[in-house]
Order: structure tokens, then C-alpha cells, then sequence
């Protein structure tokens, strides 16, 4: 119990709290439960990315190409719902799976079979999503007119009093609460990243579980790119422009390593909330725009320099069960 | 590339053998329409505008004619295929200010009228330019859609793309001169939307929520007008808040048919056309002159006014609201 509330979770979530009262104290409307379920619906996509950019990060990879292709497979949707109106939604959703899976399977396959640095090759394809935008959209936009209203309708339809968007968050994080602890690939991952050289001794393959990573991330963001541009009901080249570093900045606020290896599903998903709060609470404070990035910005480094403060003394840590006995 | 240059050259040379016998046959004024790039709706609406001016005007011939992308080397080589026809007037949007500007130096040397629209080109290579609109027109258009719409006043909120974005700062300041001429409206706050749809979408709930009076959000931005009207939809607030400032018809249509949108403006293309095909008459047969403060007749549209940079604004931005979006929606 202690040793949770030293964790870098328990003192996010303090930080959470801290920060809605003090909006709360500014504009008090803001904690009303419908907006906190509204503010929570806004960062799914958020949340959704930064899934994904988890277990990337975890294997020492990064990827950067998760807002280019949201971008891509968000107007492939589009594009597709505006020609064949009829095409249902079950179909675009997996279409979308599909699209960002591939897309994440290149990144992948060009670290693992090619061993190409992952920034070099996620900045190489983040480039080549959006300039495939541009080549099927002919730098056009597809608007709200020419989408279906069952296209537009799916993420903002009410369940249980939460649209769907934001249950499919829910439901995805549970996913990796479960895929993170209780599988072969989910403790891969943290093997990975923390030691790939003893991973390689257990038996894992490295690129694989890479690979692996990419794959995940990719199809994440190709769920979300439908997911956006139903949201927003537009698609044009420069959707969800400038995303990547926030979904970063999103896994580093929650204590995700950029060196691999450690990190929570629980902490990047409080990093994504923090941003999401950050970002929705701006705009109702009363704050000069002039100051909202050097408050978004102040935030990323604090954390970071939180992170590092706390991981200095300590070794890390490989098994955490022995390290309990010891 | 060597086989269509010599393709090229040889069609320049019948269309001048064409040209002179159609000019001794009946003296037609040849204007040509260059556009940025062939097939853009914009542009298509414009040489609309050009073949209007052209049957009101009697004797005229419309070309309308541009390269297939956007890109200035082809505007040259059209340019220079028409100083080879040897057409009376050249009207160009262009795509650089600078690059065609040899071009158009060398078809005035041989009398040809070159006037710029849309989009200019530097002043030593034209003699006029046709702005669609000017800054203070803007700038009192937009709060006029918004007050137009609010007989007993109310509070307006503006949202705008980003703290930097020059063309929106200046017209936010026109609109701020021209205050005066709507009592009863009231700006109440200017936010920062960064022409990002996630962030301009954020904005506007914002202001839904921070202002439960709010009448009315202009976005002089075609990113944030779109994304406002959609969060003035998600909100329930649709006969509450007017979303209205300047975005495009085929972007906008959404919310004109679902009423977040009562009317926005935007320059209209026909218009343009139009105009800057009866300044390059007006040019070419002589009968005006383009110097300062010269006052030029541009047909239905009224007159323009040329300024120290022989630059002139045609008219207020065009308004569009229900009855006319369907048929400008395919347009542009």
C-alpha cells in the first residue's frame, strides 16, 4: 500500500485532483459529471493513441507515423463513406483495423527485418501517410454533407449515457490491462525493453515482439482515424496535424520510459487524462492563448523531470517479484 | 518533351493563322482566362462569370485556358502560347507573384492587356489587379452576418485560426473599427482555434460553456467555422448559437442543412469571372485606363477603384445561406 502511494500513479492521480479543483475554483461548471464524461469522451482518441504508444515505447521503439496514419486511414474512410454511402459501419470499422494494422506492419517489419532505427523509419513513413493523403484526396476535403449520417452517428451514439467513442476507449484499456499482464506478448514487450540482449536468452525474439508493437500501435490509430473523422465530421490532409507528439507526451507524463522497459497501462492512461483535462480546462479558464503552450509545454517537463528524479538511484528493475523478497 | 514542344509550336502558329483571319472576319476582343490550374470548381465558376460578361458585351471571345496542376511553369507556357495567338487581353490568377511576371512583361511589349485576378502577380507585371474583396469589406461583413440575425443585439464570441494568422488578426481589427455601426452587439471574448479541427472544435464548446448567453460564434476561418458548427450540433445548441464568419460552400453545406449555420460568406467565383473579364475589356478596346485612382465600370458589379498599387476591391464577400448552397455547394 505505501509502496503504491509513492508510485508515480498514485501521485498522478493526486495531481489530476489537485488540478480539477483548481479549475473547479475558476469555473466551477467544469466538474459537473457531464462535462467530466464529455472531457473524458474528447481525450478517447488521445487515450487510444497512447495505448498504442505504450507498448511501442516499451520496446525501445518510438513511432511517429501514428497521427499520419490516422490521417490516411480516416480519409480512406471518408472517402470510401462518401462514394458508397451504403458500405455499414461494421465494415468501415474493420477496414480501418485493417488500413492502420498494415500501416504499422511496415514500420514494423522495417525495424525488425531491416533494423532501421524506429524514429528514422516512423518519420519516413509519417511523411509518406500524408503525402498518400494528398495523392487519393487530390488535396481536397471531404465534408459533412457528403458523409452518411450512420458514418458520422457511430462514435457520438449514447450508451448507458457515454457515446460510444468513449466506450471503445474503455473497452481497449481494458484490453491492455489484461493483454499487458497476463500475456506471453505483454510481458514480451517489458522484456524487451528492459534488457533485449536476456530477453534474446529467454527465447524472445526481439524484432518480433517490435514488429509486434507496431502492429498494435498502427491498428489503434487506424480505429481512431475513423473514429476522428466522425467525430469532427471533415477529412482533409492535415487532420490530427502535430498529434504524434501529444500521444507521446501523453506516455511520458505517465511515467512510460523513453529508454523501454517501465511504465503502466494505469500511468499512461493518467497521463493522457491530465492532458486531456489540460487541454479542455484551457479554454474555459480564462487564460490568454499566448499562454496555453507554455502551460502545455511546463507540464511535459515537469513530468519528465519527475521521471528521471525518481528513476536515478534505483537500478533497473528486471524481475519485481525478486526484488520483493530481497 | 521535344516531340510536344514542336507539337505545341505548331498549334501556336495555326491558332495565330486562325486569329488573323478571325480578326479581319470580325474584330472580336480575344480575352483569355488563365487560371491557376484547369478542373478546380472554383475556377470553372469564374469562366462562367467570364462567358456572362462576354454575351452581355457582344463581341467577345472568352479563352479559358491554364496548365493541369498548379504550378507556375505551366502557367508560362500557357502564357506564352497565348502572346503567340496574339490574344487581345490576358486575365491570371497566379500562381507565383514573382515568376510570371517576364512573361506578362513580355506579352505588354507587344499590346496585349494583362490584368491579374484572385490571386496577384507583382505590380510591374499587370496593370491592375482585381481583389474579390478588401479587409474593412471583410471585416464588416462578418459581424454583419452575426448581427443581421440578432434584431435586439445579443453577445458574439470570435473565433479565429491561430494568435499569428495575418489575414484573420486584420480583419478581427476591421471588424473591431466598425463595431459602432451594430448596437446591441457585444464581443464578448477572441479565441484561438490554430485552423485545427480537434483544437477549434474544443474552442467553440468552450465558449458554448463559458458563455451560456452566447448568440453567436464567428470564425473568419474555413477550418473553425466547420469545426464550430459541428460542436454547436454535438451541443443540442442549434437555433441557440449561429455559427457564421467565411468558409466555403462545399465545406459549409453540412451546416446550412442542419441549421448550426444560418449564412456565411465567401467571395463568389461567378462573380469574379465576370469582373475581371470586363476590366480586360474595358482595358483592351481602350476605353479605360489603368492609372491611381482610376475608376473602371465592371458591369452588374458596379465600379472599381483602383489604389496607389493599381490594386481594387470588386465587392462585399458573397453571402450564402439555404437558398443558394445547393447550387454552389458543386461549385467550390
Amino acid at each position: 500500500m505505501t509502496q503504491f502511494l509513492k508510485s508515480r500513479e498514485a501521485i498522478l492521480s493526486a495531481a489530476i485532483l489537485a488540478l480539477l479543483m483548481l479549475i473547479a475554483s475558476r469555473f466551477p461548471a467544469f466538474v459537473a459529471p457531464s462535462n467530466l464524461a464529455r472531457v473524458f469522451t474528447d481525450t478517447s482518441p488521445l487515450i487510444l493513441l497512447a495505448l498504442g504508444q505504450t507498448v511501442v515505447i516499451l520496446t525501445r521503439c518510438i513511432d511517429l507515423s501514428v497521427a499520419a496514419n490516422l490521417a490516411l486511414t480516416g480519409m480512406v474512410c471518408a472517402m470510401l463513406n462518401a462514394t458508397y454511402p451504403g458500405v455499414p459501419v461494421a465494415v468501415i470499422l474493420v477496414l480501418a483495423l485493417v488500413m492502420g494494422a498494415v500501416m504499422g506492419m511496415v514500420n514494423g517489419l522495417l525495424v525488425w527485418k531491416l533494423n532501421i532505427p524506429p524514429i528514422v523509419v516512423t518519420l519516413g513513413t509519417m511523411t509518406i501517410y500524408r503525402g498518400i493523403i494528398f495523392v487519393i484526396s487530390g488535396g481536397a476535403w471531404v465534408n459533412a454533407h457528403e458523409m452518411s449520417h450512420a458514418f458520422t452517428g457511430f462514435p457520438r451514439a449514447e450508451l448507458l449515457g457515454l457515446p460510444v467513442l468513449a466506450w471503445i476507449a474503455i473497452l481497449v484499456t481494458g484490453l491492455f490491462f489484461l493483454g499487458i499482464a497476463r500475456t506471453p506478448l505483454g510481458r514480451a514487450f517489458y522484456a524487451v525493453g528492459g534488457n533485449p540482449h536476456a530477453a534474446v536468452y529467454t527465447g524472445i525474439d526481439v524484432g518480433k515482439t517490435q514488429f509486434m508493437a507496431f502492429t498494435i500501435s498502427g491498428m489503434l490509430a487506424g480505429l481512431t482515424g475513423y473514429l476522428w473523422v466522425a467525430r469532427y465530421s471533415v477529412a482533409y490532409v492535415d487532420i490530427a496535424g502535430g498529434f504524434e507528439l501529444e500521444v507521446v507526451a501523453a506516455c511520458v507524463i505517465g511515467g512510460i520510459s523513453i529508454a523501454g522497459g517501465a511504465g503502466t497501462i494505469l500511468g499512461t492512461l493518467l497521463g493522457a487524462l491530465f492532458l486531456g483535462i489540460v487541454k479542455n480546462a484551457l479554454p474555459v479558464v480564462d487564460i490568454s492563448p499566448f499562454w496555453q503552450l507554455a502551460i502545455s509545454g511546463t507540464a511535459i517537463i515537469v513530468a519528465v523531470a519527475f521521471n528521471t528524479r525518481s528513476g536515478r538511484n534505483k537500478g533497473r528493475i528486471i524481475l519485481k517479484r525478486a526484488e520483493g523478497h530481497a | 518533351m521535344g516531340i510536344s514542344r514542336r507539337l505545341f509550336g505548331g498549334t501556336a502558329l495555326a491558332a495565330m493563322m486562325l486569329a488573323g483571319g478571325a480578326a479581319q472576319a470580325q474584330d472580336n476582343v480575344r480575352i483569355a482566362l488563365v487560371v491557376k490550374a484547369l478542373g478546380i470548381g472554383f475556377f470553372e465558376a469564374a469562366a462562367k462569370g467570364a462567358e456572362e460578361a462576354a454575351a452581355e458585351l457582344g463581341n467577345v471571345e472568352v479563352i479559358y485556358t491554364g496548365p493541369t496542376d498548379t504550378t507556375a511553369e505551366g502557367q508560362i507556357e500557357v502564357i506564352n502560347s497565348l502572346i503567340a495567338q496574339n490574344v487581345d487581353a490576358i486575365a491570371v490568377s497566379a500562381n507565383d507573384t514573382d515568376a510570371l511576371v517576364p512573361a506578362l512583361k513580355k506579352a505588354m511589349q507587344r499590346g496585349i492587356t494583362v490584368i491579374s485576378w484572385d490571386s496577384g502577380v507583382a505590380p510591374e507585371g499587370r496593370q491592375l489587379h482585381l481583389n474579390p474583396s478588401s479587409n474593412p469589406l471583410i471585416g464588416n461583413m462578418i459581424i454583419k452576418l452575426a448581427a443581421d440575425n440578432l434584431p435586439d443585439g445579443g453577445e458574439v464570441a470570435v473565433l479565429s485560426a491561430t494568435t499569428t494568422s495575418t489575414n484573420q488578426n486584420i480583419w478581427i481589427d476591421e471588424m473591431n473599427k466598425v463595431m459602432g455601426d451594430y448596437p446591441g452587439i457585444e464581443v464578448v471574448t477572441t479565441v484561438y482555434g490554430d485552423d485545427l479541427a480537434d483544437k477549434s472544435y474544443r474552442e467553440a464548446q468552450g465558449l458554448m460553456q463559458t458563455y451560456p448567453d452566447l448568440d453567436a460564434i464567428i470564425a473568419p476561418t474555413s477550418v473553425g467555422i466547420v469545426a464550430a458548427a459541428r460542436a454547436v450540433e454535438d451541443a443540442g445548441k442549434v437555433g441557440e448559437v449561429n455559427v457564421t464568419g467565411l468558409g466555403l460552400p462545399s465545406e459549409m453545406a453540412g451546416a446550412i442543412e442542419s441549421g448550426a449555420s444560418k449564412s456565411f460568406a465567401i467571395w463568389n467565383p461567378i462573380d469574379l469571372g465576370y469582373s475581371a473579364t470586363y476590366l480586360a475589356y474595358e482595358l483592351a478596346t481602350g476605353d479605360a485606363e489603368a492609372a491611381p485612382g482610376a475608376e473602371i465600370p465592371m458591369g452588374r458589379m458596379g465600379t472599381l477603384t483602383l489604389d496607389d498599387n493599381n490594386e481594387g476591391a470588386m465587392a462585399d464577400p458573397f453571402v450564402y445561406d439555404s437558398s443558394n448552397i445547393d447550387e454552389f455547394k458543386s461549385i467550390f
